[in-house]
């Protein structure tokens, strides 16, 4: 394939329709045609965002009570911008601060390396002390050495910690929730069993299970200290209430996935006599992967948007956190920040999704879902 | 059966001769869904014998129960009444002996060409090497014309591509009969013709025992060495059996101007349109009787006056 059919390829499996006429443009394809798709694709999204930012700027200029002002578009860029800034700036101070730290430690080895030579020379009781000073010299280094800044996590340190989260909880769900799907979709009585809590629990929001998820974390974590455990316990929290409310779309849609795979494919496995393990992952689990993928690109798309309350709830040090800080901050920045934060979640939101849209085209063979 | 037109008299020889061993005979075979009224019977006392080499052809009008035929043959379901066997062996679940082609082509779209066929070679020829069951998936890809599309996945072949790929599948499964279950009804009508040829020359090369279920006469004529009609459905039972009796190798060009051909195809083609009419005529006697009565009721206007009634169409 030369790399025009490769580029458009990947264009219509990541469901990214936008870069396809600039594909066809480069490629020499009829420049009129192009620029039509273009203008539906580039330009008219343009045009919809201008507008946008337009009312959203007079809608700034109007929303003003006493104390705060909706934030108006270059309010929240500016905010954005000092944001992305700060975090720099921080890491550059870290660094500068570990730096010092290690040639600290350096000096104390130097030292100790000198007291110790002093103390090979000497003996009796002015070896001894010379031996403990060169000991607890080297300890101050590995100390040195071992030295995390612990200045607050930036805006950026936040976003990772949100998308670390999510994914951990996403994986969660997906372990817990395809097997199951796989067992509900070969077996009727299976579902029969399990339908009722998929029908209960399904609508049940965040904040509900958040608690529950708490108390089950809580307990499995009493009797160690805070920097003992592997995980955070507030991480933790977080995932499991994003695991618990991303677990039901794969469920049901491995479920159905499972359970419609084709009938002549189940009779062609009657006809090669398939085992049973042959039969599921050679025919069944190929053949609902679309459906599998689709389902985990609504759970995850859940997942992020519960894990933004979850976040604020447990106080997890991801961006739901950073806008309930915000919010409880009240400075004068404090609404172009969240402004800002909401813009950020929703691209995140978008980049998730094209990732899943990706995944899902690709194990889907001649059928690729519109974006 | 007093029915049967035959316009005129032409060169039909019954198979009167006792035939040698069946490899497949169906006894009584009647299968149906449903319970109790609702019941329909798809296939009725079903009597067959096929014959080791030969190929057989079923001609039937579509929903006559062609499908649930092939899949009683097949072993995809159990038949309610009578008996299938296979050299002797009663059928009560599919195997790769009876090498289905299914109507659809059912490729697995997330394997490409070779891959299908690989499939159906390692799960049948488990305890071959690895280069043996290589060399034989080539062979069959080979065969069938395929081998410059051989990583290529289902959805990116034409329709006869796909129902080569299907056939070379089955066929790789060296199976002792083979069952095509409207092997070219999916498929343009140039496509078809070359197809048909195409199946013929296979055949002709291997001569294996071949049942195959179709709507089209003139493809059944060309291929088979005996042509047995299916009684329209419901209840659908077998009619008597045509013998072809051209030579082989056959000719498409050459049968189109044969008396023979002709006289058979009008033959087999009467013989249908006749059952059929039969069968729409008992079914209109049956429903006859049926006639729904009305009820002498008279409308009547049941709103209360000096009420208002949502919804009240203007008058």
């Amino acid at each position: 394939m030369n790399w025009r059919g490769g580029l458009l390829r990947f264009c219509e499996v990541a469901g990214l329709p936008i870069f396809e006429p600039f594909v066809r443009l480069a490629a020499g394809e009829d420049k009129k045609e192009q620029f039509v798709g273009i203008a539906k694709y580039v330009l008219l999204p343009i045009v919809a965002i201008a507008l946008f930012l337009g009312f959203w700027a007079m809608a700034a200029n109007t929303v003003v009570t006493d104390s705060a002002k909706l934030p108006s578009p270059k309010a929240t860029w500016d905010a954005g911008a000092q944001l992305i800034a700060m975090h720099f700036e921080q890491k550059q101070a870290d660094r500068l601060a570990k730096q010092e730290k290690v040639g600290e430690a350096v000096r104390y080895m130097a030292e100790a390396k000198a007291y110790e030579e002093a103390a090979a020379k000497s003996s009796g009781a002015r070896q001894e002390s010379l031996a403990a000073k060169s000991l607890s010299l080297k300890k101050r280094a590995v100390s040195a050495v071992n030295f995390e800044a612990s200045s607050a996590p930036t805006f950026i340190d936040q976003i990772w910690t949100s998308v670390g989260t999510v994914f951990f909880g996403f994986l969660l769900a997906t372990v817990v929730a395809v097997p199951l799907g796989v067992l509900c979709g070969m077996s009727p009585w299976f579902n029969a069993a399990l339908t009722p809590f998929i029908q209960i629990f399904k609508p049940v929001s965040p904040l509900a299970w958040l608690p529950l998820a708490f108390i089950v974390i809580m307990w499995y974590y009493a009797g160690y200290a805070a920097g003992e455990t592997y995980f955070n316990k507030a991480f933790l929290i977080s995932a499991t209430t994003v695991c618990l409310c991303s677990l039901w779309p794969t469920l049901v849609n491995t479920t159905l996935g499972v359970a419609s795979v084709d009938k002549d494919f189940i009779n062609v496995a009657d006809v090669l006599r398939l085992s049973w393990a042959q039969r599921l992952f050679k025919i069944i689990l190929p053949a609902s992967l679309p459906l599998m993928f689709a389902g985990m690109r609504i759970s995850l798309g859940v997942g992020w948007m519960v894990l933004i309350a979850a976040d604020m709830l447990a106080q997890n040090p991801g961006l739901g956190k950073f806008v309930w800080d915000e919010f409880q901050n009240g400075s004068e920045l404090t609404y172009a920040r969240i402004a800002f934060s909401v813009i950020v979640i929703g691209m995140i939101g978008l980049v998730l999704d094209r990732i899943m849209i990706f995944l899902r085209n690709l194990v889907s063979f001649g059928n690729p879902a519109p974006a | 059966m007093s029915v049967l037109l035959r316009p005129e008299p032409v060169a039909i020889r019954r198979p009167d001769t006792p035939a040698p061993t069946p490899i497949l005979q169906m006894k009584g075979v009647c299968k149906g869904y449903g319970s109790g009224v609702t019941r329909t019977e798809v296939v009725n006392n079903i009597n067959l014998n096929i014959r080791e080499g030969e190929f057989l052809a079923v001609v039937g009008f579509s929903g006559s129960g062609k499908t649930t035929f092939t899949q009683l043959v097949a072993g995809l379901i159990k038949p309610d009444k009578g008996t299938i066997t296979m050299e002797g062996e009663p059928v009560t679940s599919p195997s790769p002996d009876r090498g289905l082609v299914f109507q659809n082509y059912s490729l697995l779209p997330w394997l490409t060409v070779r891959g299908n066929i690989a499939l159906s070679v390692n799960s049948v020829f488990k305890d071959w090497s690895a280069a043996d069951r290589r060399a034989h998936v080539e062979r069959f890809i080979d065969m069938v014309g395929l081998s410059h599309a051989a990583h290529r996945r289902p959805h990116e072949l034409s329709g006869g591509m796909r129902q080569r790929t299907s056939l070379a599948r089955t066929l790789a499964m060296k199976p002792k009969m083979l069952l095509l279950d409207e092997p070219l009804s999916a498929l343009d009508a140039l496509t078809r013709a070359q197809l048909g040829d195409e199946i013929l020359k296979i055949w002709e090369e291997e001569r294996q025992t071949c049942l195959m279920i179709t709507n089209d006469v003139d493809e059944a004529i060309l291929l088979a060495d005996r042509i047995v009609p299916l009684n329209p459905g419901p209840s659908a039972s077998l009619g008597p059996a045509f013998t072809v009796g051209i030579d082989r190798p056959r000719n498409k060009t050459e049968l189109n101007d044969s008396e023979h051909f002709k006289s058979l195809r009008n033959a087999v083609t009467n013989y249908l349109v006749a059952v059929r009419q039969k069968a729409r005529a008992t079914e209109q006697a049956a429903t006859k009787h049926l006639k729904f009565r009305l009820p002498e009721i008279k409308p009547e206007d049941l709103t209360r006056k000096g009420r208002a009634i949502h919804n009240q169409p203007p008058r």
